[in-house]
């Protein structure tokens, strides 16, 4: 049983949703990055979504572009970026723990070894943002046989058949996008359509996280009620490290009340979707 | 399964869809758009009306009076005279092409990557006649240093918008290019400025193109019976040269030649020659070669030309290089600026610093003991642009 799926079955006996913060993996340096995905999951996070640095991230706005360069500008290297999810997954072994990443990084050294590092560190899935389903069959059979969870993105407008790819291509969780656009808190989400998740539940896909402009509990209930899982809120994390990385204790303080408000927001929540078998 | 694309989306293992899923439809839409019009009699004659009664195409073919200097075997040099073209430099051709599609598909605004201006002067001029409405993203470093294509673009109506992440140079106006697109592509034509990006774009660029090397072909049966011994061209993003290579490919006996900055040298970081330095990745949307370290973060590239200064390369010049058919070689800047103040001293051209490089290979190649008889060299833009930096590099005394 992977990680993902026992999660969404406790949600569901607890009637929850699932709150999986993002934060790039390095940011602003190796050692408080550590502390800041600790945090997060002290606080009460249900999974995470951890992004390797990568020099040019174009699915990212204004604020995970600058944790990319703070990560990079510090000197994170591959090794202790995965090492850090190492640390975690040792820490936390039910946490579901789901790396971002852009198609070049994977390519380095090549496909099988890029997975096989993942697998080492303990990560759960990988969803690779500039990778679309039509372009997916060679990440998708190295993750396979790297034990990983590939994830793929879809589009609030996607077609019917784009949608029922995506479904089946997609383990543990199906990322879906709440808008058009780049990340970014600056734009709020919109709610997914009931025509798309049912569209997702005609084909058995696994749960739908939504993600993209959330950043406040009122939109966290609305993704709830609108029939996703749960929400993946990064920008509106990584505006706190931006804040606060000068002072620790502050920064702490800060993600942990976050975390803890949002999460709060998932409570009393009647998961819309059957869980499929993976 | 999944819907795939309609042309070949890929040149061996380059090219394909690397982009956020939800610009699929977008490119799909492009595809059919390009599909449709290629055998719409309609928009080949309103193309083919622009680019003769606007930009003046048939553009010259000139053959070097005075150069080479030195050429053991008698090589004569002949220049595919793009800088003569209205915009100054061959970008306007496909511009004016992907502006008609954009049209075509009923989309009212276009948004363009442009390093040093030229590709975002070309598209403006191109907004202007057709009516679009026009965003050119720039570099912040590169609006900076060149004011004058900035105000140029402003005059013609483009709204220029300043890019101030990663290195503030043409990659990242490209990033800022694609993220508008993510969110506007309903409304909005992503003009692309060269042969590299997801397909389409290859394909779309070079077929919009190809008249380059199709007329220099018949210009030279014309004059001198024959083919070329070998077809030479600078390679940044790769469009001009495979403008003029398209229509030679399957000439067996044409070498193609593609020639890449070396920038400070080949031993040193400055350099831009992806092909000859760069490794397999993915880059804007394609997988080709791309300049990047161990770990796989896109390098910072370095060209005195800053149409050549890009870490990535269109992916049929990927292929070309993979299979043989091309070769792809390397200038630096000091060479390329001895070429430029050749060209203009000896035949009374001003090339743009792009073209030098390609004419700077020209001139080395016909001073070797194996040299073939005719060289022919897209001089690919003019160097109006370039006279300021070439003349406080002049009288900095450093070329190197």
């Amino acid at each position: 049983m992977n990680r993902y799926h026992l999660l969404f079955q406790r949600l569901q006996q607890r009637q929850q949703g699932a709150f999986i913060p993002f934060v790039t993996l390095g940011d602003p340096n190796p050692e408080l990055s550590l502390t800041i995905i600790d945090t997060l999951v002290r606080a009460g996070a249900d999974g995470l979504e951890l992004g390797l640095p990568f020099s040019d991230p174009v699915a990212d706005g204004a604020t995970i572009q600058a944790a990319n360069i703070r990560a990079l500008a510090s000197g994170t290297t591959r090794q202790q970026a995965l090492a850090i999810v190492q640390t975690i997954r040792a820490r936390y072994p039910d946490l579901p723990i789901g790396l971002l990443v852009y198609a070049n990084i994977t390519l380095t050294p090549n496909l099988d070894a890029f997975y096989q590092q993942c697998a080492v560190a303990g990560v759960d899935s990988v969803l690779i943002a500039d990778v679309p389903v039509r372009s997916a069959q060679p990440f998708i059979v190295a993750a396979q046989r790297a034990g990983i969870a590939p994830v793929l993105i879809a589009p609030p407008d996607a077609s019917t058949a784009t949608l029922t790819d995506i479904a089946h291509c997609s383990e543990g969780y199906v990322y879906l996008l709440s808008r058009a656009g780049v990340t970014g808190a600056e734009q709020a989400m919109a709610a997914p359509t009931a025509q798309t998740i049912a569209q997702l539940q005609a084909v058995r896909s696994a749960p739908p996280l939504l993600g993209f402009g959330i950043s406040t509990p009122t939109q966290v209930k609305s993704a709830l009620a609108a029939g996703a899982a749960g929400v993946i809120v990064g920008s509106a994390v990584v505006d706190l490290i931006a804040a606060h990385y000068h002072d620790q204790q502050l920064l702490v303080a800060e993600l942990t009340h976050f975390v803890q408000t949002m999460k709060q927001a998932t409570n009393n929540h009647v998961m819309p979707l059957p869980l499929t078998q993976i | 399964m999944t819907k795939q694309s309609q042309l070949p989306a890929y040149f061996g293992e380059f090219g394909g869809q690397y982009v956020p899923e939800i610009l699929i439809p977008a490119l799909d839409q492009l595809e059919q758009a390009f599909i449709d019009a290629q055998q719409d009699v309609e928009f080949q004659t309103q193309f083919q009306h622009l680019l003769k009664n606007y930009l003046g195409r048939p553009t010259p073919l000139s053959e070097c009076q005075n150069l080479p200097l030195q050429a053991p075997t008698g090589t004569r040099i002949f220049l595919k005279r793009e800088d003569l073209l209205h915009g100054g430099a061959h970008k306007t051709n496909q511009v004016l092409g992907q502006a008609l599609l954009a049209k075509r598909m009923g989309k009212r605004r276009i948004i363009a990557e442009t390093g040093a201006g030229q590709h975002g002067t070309a598209t403006a001029l191109a907004c202007a006649l057709l009516g679009l409405e026009c965003v050119i993203y720039m570099g912040a470093k590169d609006v900076a240093r060149q004011q004058p294509n900035v105000f140029r673009m402003e005059l013609m109506g483009a709204r220029v918008v300043a890019v101030d992440s990663g290195s503030s140079t043409l990659k990242d106006a490209v990033n800022e290019a694609l993220r508008d697109w993510t969110a506007s592509y309903h409304t909005t034509h992503y003009l692309l400025g060269t042969a590299a990006g997801p397909h389409p774009f290859p394909t779309i660029v070079r077929e919009f193109h190809r008249m380059i090397g199709a007329e220099a072909k018949q210009q030279l049966r014309d004059r001198i019976g024959r083919l070329p011994d070998e077809v030479i061209a600078c390679v940044g993003g790769g469009s001009n040269a495979i403008g003029i290579f398209a229509d030679f490919i399957d000439e067996p006996n044409v070498d193609l030649v593609g020639v890449e900055p070396a920038g400070k040298g080949m031993t040193t970081n400055h350099h831009g020659a992806t092909l000859t330095a760069g490794r397999a990745g993915v880059l804007h949307g394609c997988r080709s070669k791309v300049l990047q370290t161990a770990e796989g973060q896109i390098s910072a590239s370095h060209s005195v030309s800053a149409g050549l200064d890009y870490p990535g390369v269109g992916p049929q010049h990927a292929y070309l290089q993979a299979i043989g058919r091309a070769q792809y070689v390397t200038v630096e800047d000091h060479e390329a600026l001895q070429a430029f103040q050749l060209l203009a001293q000896y035949e009374g051209i001003i090339p743009a610093l792009e073209s030098a490089h390609a004419l700077a290979y020209a001139l080395r190649r016909a001073a070797q003991a194996d040299a073939p008889e005719i060289l022919l060299v897209n001089l690919s833009g003019r160097g109006d642009k370039d006279i300021d930096h070439v003349r406080q590099l002049l009288a900095q005394g450093d070329l190197s």
